[in-house]
C-alpha cells in the first residue's frame, strides 16, 4: 500500500519534466490527481514549452498507474482560471490533501529583454502564490491538515542566475518563494497544514537541456564552473525531486514544516 | 518488498532507547543490520538517569524480532579507542558499513553562561560535539572501505540553529555540528559519501522529560509536565506539544535512502516550524 493512499494531489506544471514526475510519482503511492499546465508558449521563453500532447501523456501515465488523474490547461498566471481549474478538479476527484507548486520557466536568452523579468516574476512567484490562495480555502475549511511543497531552486538560497532580465528576476523571483512558503507555513501551521518548499540544483528535464540554456551557461564561464555539484553528478533525474516531494507531503513527514530543502548535490553548501 | 535501506548495515550511538533505539528499529524495519553502542552510565549533571544495560538489551531484543542482526556493545563517544574497538567488530560480524547515525547526546547543567561549571563546559562539548567527531572518524573508513558510498546523519539540534538562554555549552556543541556536517559533506562529496544534520524539537524522550527541562521552558521552578507542555507547544507552529523519535528517525531513514541519493550538505529541522516563530 501506497503512503499516500486516498489522497488528491494538485500539480501544477504537470505536463512533462518535474511536474509530470510528480504526478506519477505521487501516483504511484496512491495519490490522485489534478494536473494543471500551461501548454503553451510564453514569448520570452527561448526554449519549447509543453504542448497538450504532453498534459496527455502525463495522465496516461497516471492512468496505467490506475489511479485517477483530471487534467487541464491552466495558466498559473491567471487566478480565476486557476480556481476554476482546481474547483473542477475537486469536484471530479474529491478535496486536495497535497499541493505541489511546480509549474516555472527560465526565460534566460542571450539577447535579454525587459519582458523577461516580467514574465518570470509572474509565472515563478505570482504563480505560485495563486496556487497557494486556490487550494487552501479549501484545505483549511476540510478541517484535516495537509502538505504544500513549493519548488524553488539553488537560485532560491544563493545568487545565482546570471546578469539579464530573465536571470535576475529568476533568483529573485525563486527566493520569494522562500518567503511565500515561510509565511504560509506560519499562518497555516495551526490547521496542521505543512509548507515547506524544495531547491534542486539543475534537473534533466527541457527546461535545462535545451540549446539556448546551453548557450547561456557557456557564454559565462563562471556561472557555468559556478553551478557545478559537489557529488559527482552533473544532473539529477526529476525523479529525485520527485522523492523529496513524496517523503515532504507524507505522514513520515508530519512534523516537517517551514523548512527550506536542498535537493542539490552539495551545490549550496559548497559555495 | 525490499526494504529501504535493504541489505546496508548501519552504526548508531547512544541506541540503548530514545531517539538511537528508534533509529535501530526504523532501520532494521527498513532492512538494515546495525551496530549499536551506548555509554550505559549516569551523566554527570544530568538532570535524568542514563541508559542501562536492560536498556540497550531490550533495543538489541527488538531488532532481533525483526530478524535484523545487531551487533551491540558498551561504548562511550568521548573515547574514541573504544569506540573504533566497538565499530571494528561490528563490521568485522556484519561484514560492511553504510550509514552512521551519530545520535548520542547529553543534556546537563542549566545556568547562565557565565555560571556554567567548567567541567560542565568540557563534558558537554566532548561528548556532544568531540563524541560526533569520533563517531565520524570512527566508522568513516569502514564507510570508504566499501566504495558505494553512504550516508552520515549527524543529530544535532533545534538548538543546532538557533540560541537558547541558560543551555551555551549544549547550543554551541550542537551548532558545531553543523559545522562539521558542511566540511564533512564537502570532503566526501567525491566519493558519493552524504552527510546531513537533523535538527529536533523537543523530542518525546527521557532527555526532555524531567523537571530540569520543565522548569528551563517555563521560567519558573516546579513546573509539571502539562505547564513545559503549554510552554513547548508556544514554540512550535504545528499545534503539537513535541515530536515522537520515530519522527525523527523517519526523517533519519529517508536521508539514509537512495531516495536522498543527492542530499548531502543539508541541515533538516523536524520541528514543528520551530525556526518559523
Amino acid at each position: 500500500m501506497g503512503v499516500l493512499e486516498g489522497k488528491v494531489a494538485f500539480v501544477t506544471g504537470a505536463a512533462r519534466g518535474q511536474g509530470r514526475s510528480h504526478a506519477v510519482r505521487l501516483a504511484q503511492e496512491g495519490a490522485d490527481i489534478i494536473a494543471i499546465d500551461i501548454a503553451a508558449q510564453i514569448d520570452t521563453v527561448p526554449y519549447p514549452m509543453s504542448t497538450p500532447d504532453d498534459l496527455a501523456e502525463t495522465a496516461r501515465q497516471v492512468e496505467a498507474l490506475d489511479r485517477r488523474i483530471f487534467t487541464r490547461q491552466a495558466d498559473v498566471r491567471d487566478k480565476d482560471a486557476l480556481q476554476a481549474a482546481f474547483d473542477a478538479g475537486v469536484a471530479e476527484l474529491g478535496p486536495v490533501d497535497i499541493v505541489a507548486a511546480n509549474a516555472g520557466i527560465a526565460p534566460m536568452s542571450l539577447t535579454p529583454q525587459y519582458q523577461e523579468w516580467t514574465d518570470v516574476i509572474a509565472v515563478n512567484l505570482t504563480g505560485v502564490y495563486h496556487t497557494v490562495e486556490v487550494a487552501a480555502p479549501s484545505m483549511i475549511e476540510r478541517g484535516t491538515g495537509g502538505a504544500i511543497v513549493l519548488t524553488s531552486s539553488t537560485a532560491g538560497l544563493t545568487g545565482i542566475g546570471g546578469n539579464t532580465p530573465g536571470g535576475i528576476g529568476y533568483t529573485a523571483a525563486k527566493h520569494g518563494v522562500v518567503g511565500l512558503m515561510r509565511a504560509y507555513a506560519n499562518y497555516l501551521a495551526p490547521y496542521s497544514i505543512r509548507v515547506n518548499t524544495v531547491h534542486p540544483t539543475g534537473v534533466n528535464t527541457p527546461m535545462v537541456v535545451n540549446e539556448v540554456m546551453q548557450q547561456f551557461l557557456q557564454a559565462d564561464p563562471a556561472m557555468g564552473q559556478a553551478m557545478a555539484n559537489a557529488l559527482p553528478v552533473e544532473l539529477v533525474e526529476p525523479v529525485d525531486i520527485s522523492n523529496a516531494i513524496v517523503w515532504l507531503v507524507s505522514d513520515a513527514a508530519r512534523y516537517v514544516t517551514g523548512v527550506t530543502l536542498p535537493v542539490d548535490a552539495g551545490f549550496v553548501n559548497k559555495r | 518488498m525490499a526494504g529501504r535501506v535493504e541489505g546496508k548495515v548501519a552504526f548508531i550511538t547512544g541506541a540503548a532507547r530514545g531517539q538511537g533505539r528508534s533509529h535501530a528499529l526504523r532501520l532494521a524495519q527498513e532492512g538494515a543490520d546495525i551496530i549499536a553502542v551506548d555509554l550505559l552510565e549516569d551523566i554527570p549533571g544530568a538532570p535524568y538517569h542514563g541508559a542501562t544495560e536492560a536498556d540497550l538489551a531490550e533495543t538489541v531484543r527488538q531488532v532481533e524480532a525483526l530478524d535484523r542482526r545487531i551487533v551491540a556493545s558498551k561504548a562511550d563517544v568521548r573515547d574514541f579507542g573504544g569506540l573504533k574497538k566497538a565499530v571494528d567488530d561490528g563490521v568485522a560480524q556484519l561484514g560492511r558499513l553504510d550509514i552512521i547515525s551519530a545520535n548520542a547526546g547529553i543534556s546537563t547543567q542549566m545556568a547562565p553562561t557565565d555560571e556554567l561549571d567548567e567541567d560542565m563546559w568540557q563534558n558537554m562539548i566532548d561528548t556532544n560535539l568531540t563524541g560526533v567527531w569520533h563517531t565520524v572518524k570512527a566508522g568513516l573508513p569502514h564507510i570508504k572501505a566499501g566504495g558505494r558510498g553512504g550516508s552520515i546523519i549527524l543529530t544535532s539540534s533545534e538548538a543546532g540553529i538557533r540560541g537558547y538562554g541558560n543551555i551555551a555549552h549544549y547550543v554551541s556543541a550542537k551548532h558545531g555540528v553543523v559545522g562539521l556536517m558542511r566540511t564533512l559533506a564537502i570532503e566526501l562529496a567525491p566519493l558519493s559519501i552524504r552527510v546531513n544534520s537533523i535538527h529536533p524539537t523537543q523530542v518525546d524522550t527521557d532527555m526532555i522529560q524531567n523537571s530540569a527541562t520543565y522548569d528551563l521552558f517555563t521560567g519558573k521552578q516546579g513546573s509539571t509536565k502539562e505547564e513545559f507542555a503549554a510552554a513547548s507547544q508556544a514554540v512550535i507552529a504545528l499545534p503539537i506539544p513535541w515530536v515522537e523519535p520515530v519522527d525523527i528517525s523517519n526523517a533519519v531513514l529517508w536521508l539514509a535512502s537512495d531516495e536522498a541519493r543527492f542530499v548531502t550538505g543539508v541541515p533538516l529541522p523536524v520541528d514543528g516550524g520551530n525556526y518559523l516563530i
